[in-house]
């Protein structure tokens, strides 16, 4: 791109000669004003009469307005939520905010793994390996292909099948596998647990300082001084210092044969694991294409020239591929993203409690379906965002420098 | 496949574009639309044997479709001109609000917090039920109150869902919740085992117990744990076309206590009963004060029967008890005011 003598981004920039503006119709920028002014005040007028129109309506039928329902008892029974939740005691406000961690407990959860299946078979597809790269093929053309609705019902029913709680099939007596979830021994939480955890924060961003002082050294000096022994003592060493500082507690709770289910330890529930499940199979094939396009849009050359620096495969891929094809792969990927967010409002047809789910019921028990649908719109736009705007700095930072 | 909710979304958008409603002709908006679209469109549910569901033929059955082709037969005078819209539990206010129905008749419970804050109001309670438990025998219980630690499955948005927390909140146990909008796959979660416990109105109960493959592989808990007086629900705002509905439901009862039914009522056309004469439109002019025909209720008893026939033609076959749904004077709940 650059290299020319003058390089004309350096330049001030070139512009016409600015004059006033002229109250003609062929004054272009007098047209442009107009008719943005007429767009504008068309969408305003559109609004103005479906507002008024739909304030008069809701009169005319005495439907109650506003969010003051927020603040009243919910009677509706969740689930599954993350926050304390009683029907009959907490608020609809709780309930839709148990709503809103739900989503993002399947969002989050399901970004994540998403991007882990979709790169390995995105590569895979890619793979000398026949079998492998067929296998991958396979997978995406299929599994894309068959609407999302389908496959989260398929996994639903599927999961359903498994036998009840009497006869859960079990790992010892740590994990249960049934019906209604996964039910796993858990750890019975203390504050040497939450020290711990913070220890460990600490040793993250204590070991990422050290990585950062090694790279120097090694851009200045040429040799990469031994870190691992640190990062071991600063990731394993602190945390266990905390917890046996604390008093070194380990209580478990073991899942026990209740009357009707298993009660006791963590449950990873049906609805949640059929899902999660569905979402990340269909949305990694999506993201297996991406990566696929990302690798293949890095020209041959770059492959060649590794392969004669005498980098193996992998490293080639790690080191000399990947960076390249990020550039390509992050911007649709997070289309994917934000795409997977919303799916998981699909949850409703298999009875996960996501805010969808909790927003919908609430404006049936409440009449409110205005501001029902107003929440569930504000949700989504509000992850969506987020979600576009750490994409868009990651884009940002990972985009090729032009000198 | 589960309908999701995009029709309160639809609705809404609905109800911002929908011209305000303005009276001319009969003096309701509803019956005026209803009568220029010579189709009256109810809301359903559509999966519930004895209340409505389509036959093997695709026939909409049931005490609530019966008295959607009353209704028809009343304000068309043909009581086949029904549109049958099914809807779920968490869809069917919106659908009403947003005029996408004439009448909503569709189990519904009459609440206090449904009829202040809908913008809807009940005409009447063509069915006393009350929230119930079904178990499969196997399970080995006897009583709600053994049912601590159970998962529950339950429609969400329903007056049932609430009554169960209710329930468990007072009997200080616990119960996980298992909530699914369509109700037979709800039906089939609780077959295949996934819940232990299916809570509905127990005449639901019964019916499903009854159209089971094994019926006394399943069993009805004692337990009755609320009042579920279910109706046809409609706007506020249109009061004619509410005395419409509610008359409409009267004239069934009022024609059981006269003994007057599809086969005899052309015979009490000679009939020197006051009452009766006026319910057959020979004397008087309440039809006209209603706004329909003179022959209204006529229509509706000749073409679809009075309550008893209804009762015998939907529930009976399930084994369905009357009980408190049988008339005033014959130890039940229903009674109409006179007719005059």
């Amino acid at each position: 791109m650059s290299g020319s003598i003058a390089d004309p981004r350096l330049a001030a920039p070139r512009q016409a000669p600015r004059r006033p503006i002229r109250l003609s119709w062929s004054d272009g920028r007098l047209r442009n004003i107009v008719w943005q002014i007429l767009v504008l005040a068309g969408f305003a007028v559109v609004l103005w009469y479906l507002v008024g129109n739909t304030r008069m309506n809701l009169a005319a039928r005495h439907i109650a307005t506003g969010f003051g329902f927020l603040d009243s008892t919910s009677g509706m029974p969740i689930g599954e939520s993350l926050v304390p939740y009683t029907p009959g005691q907490s608020t609809y406000g709780r309930a839709l905010l148990a709503g809103i961690l739900n989503t993002l407990k399947v969002a989050v959860i399901g970004v994540v793994l998403a991007t882990v299946l979709g790169t390995l078979i995105g590569i895979a597809r890619l793979s000398p390996n026949w079998l492998l790269s067929r296998m991958s093929a396979i997978y995406v053309e299929f599994l894309r292909d068959i609407p999302l609705l389908l496959q989260l019902l398929f996994w639903y029913v599927l999961l359903q099948g498994l036998p009840a709680p009497k006869n859960a099939l079990h790992l010892g007596s740590a994990v249960f596998l049934y019906n209604g979830g996964i039910q796993l021994v858990q750890l019975v939480w203390e504050p040497a647990h939450t020290a711990a955890l913070a220890a460990l924060a600490v040793g993250i961003a204590g070991s990422v300082l050290v990585a950062r002082r090694a790279r120097r050294q090694q851009d200045q000096t040429g040799i990469r001084p031994r870190t691992w022994p640190v990062t071991l003592g600063l990731l394993a060493g602190l945390p266990l210092v905390a917890w046996l500082a604390f008093g070194a507690p380990l209580a478990l709770q073991y899942p026990v044969q209740g009357r009707f289910n298993l009660q006791g330890g963590g449950i990873i529930t049906t609805q949640y694991l059929a899902l999660l499940t569905g979402l990340v199979i269909y949305t990694a094939s999506y993201i297996a294409e991406i990566v696929r396009s990302g690798i293949q849009a890095v020209p041959h050359g770059q492959w060649e020239a590794a392969q004669a620096l005498g980098l193996h495969r992998a490293k080639t891929l790690r080191l000399v591929v990947l960076p390249q094809a990020l550039r390509v792969i992050v911007p649709p990927m997070t289309s994917q993203y934000l795409n997977l967010t919303k799916n998981s409002s699909l949850a409703v047809a298999i009875g996960y409690q996501d805010v969808v789910s909790v927003a919908s019921t609430t404006l049936n028990q409440t009449g409110q379906a205005i501001e029902g649908i107003a929440i569930i719109m504000a949700v989504y736009l509000s992850i969506s965002l987020s979600i576009s705007l750490f994409m868009n700095w990651y884009n940002a930072r990972i985009a090729l420098v032009e000198r | 496949m589960t309908r999701l909710s995009l029709l309160p979304a639809a609705g809404l958008l609905l109800l911002a574009a929908a011209g305000t409603a303005h009276a001319d002709g009969s003096g309701s908006a509803t019956l005026d639309a209803v009568r220029a679209r010579g189709q009256l469109v109810c809301g359903v549910e559509g999966s519930t044997p004895g209340f409505s569901i389509p036959d093997s033929q695709g026939v909409y059955r049931g005490l609530d479709v019966d008295l959607c082709k009353a209704v028809a037969a009343v304000t068309l005078g043909d009581s086949s001109k029904v549109k049958y819209v099914p809807l779920t539990s968490t869809n069917r206010f919106t659908a009403l609000q947003a005029a996408e129905i004439d009448v909503l008749i569709r189990e519904t419970t009459w609440t206090m917090g449904r009829e202040a804050s809908l913008g809807a109001l009940f005409a009447g309670i063509n069915f006393y039920d009350g929230t119930g438990f079904i178990v499969k025998v196997a399970l080995g219980v006897k009583s709600a109150k053994e049912l601590d630690g159970a998962s529950v499955c339950v429609q969400p948005g329903t007056s049932t869902e609430l009554a169960i927390a209710d329930y468990f909140r007072q009997a200080k146990l616990k119960f996980t919740p298992i909530l699914i909008d369509n109700y037979p796959e709800l039906q089939a979660a609780f077959i295949s085992g996934r819940c232990d416990v299916l809570s509905n109105d127990s005449s639901a109960l019964a019916t499903f117990r009854a159209t089971q493959a094994k019926p006394a592989d399943f069993m009805l808990l004692p337990e009755i744990i609320s009042k579920e007086p279910l109706g046809p629900m409609v706007r506020k705002g249109d009061d004619k076309w509410f005395d419409i509905i509610r008359w409409t439901y009267f004239a069934q009862l009022i024609a059981e206590e006269h003994g007057l039914t599809s086969a005899t009522i052309d015979a009490a056309m000679t009939s020197q009963e006051p009452e009766v004469r006026r319910f057959l439109g020979l004397e008087g002019d309440l039809g006209k004060a209603l706004g329909v025909d003179a022959k209204w209720a006529y229509n509706a008893i000749k073409q679809v029967g009075n309550a008893a026939e209804i009762w015998d033609r939907n529930m009976t076959p399930l084994g369905v008890p009357r009980g408190i749904n049988a008339l005033w004077n014959k130890g039940g709940l229903m009674y109409a005011p006179p007719m005059r």
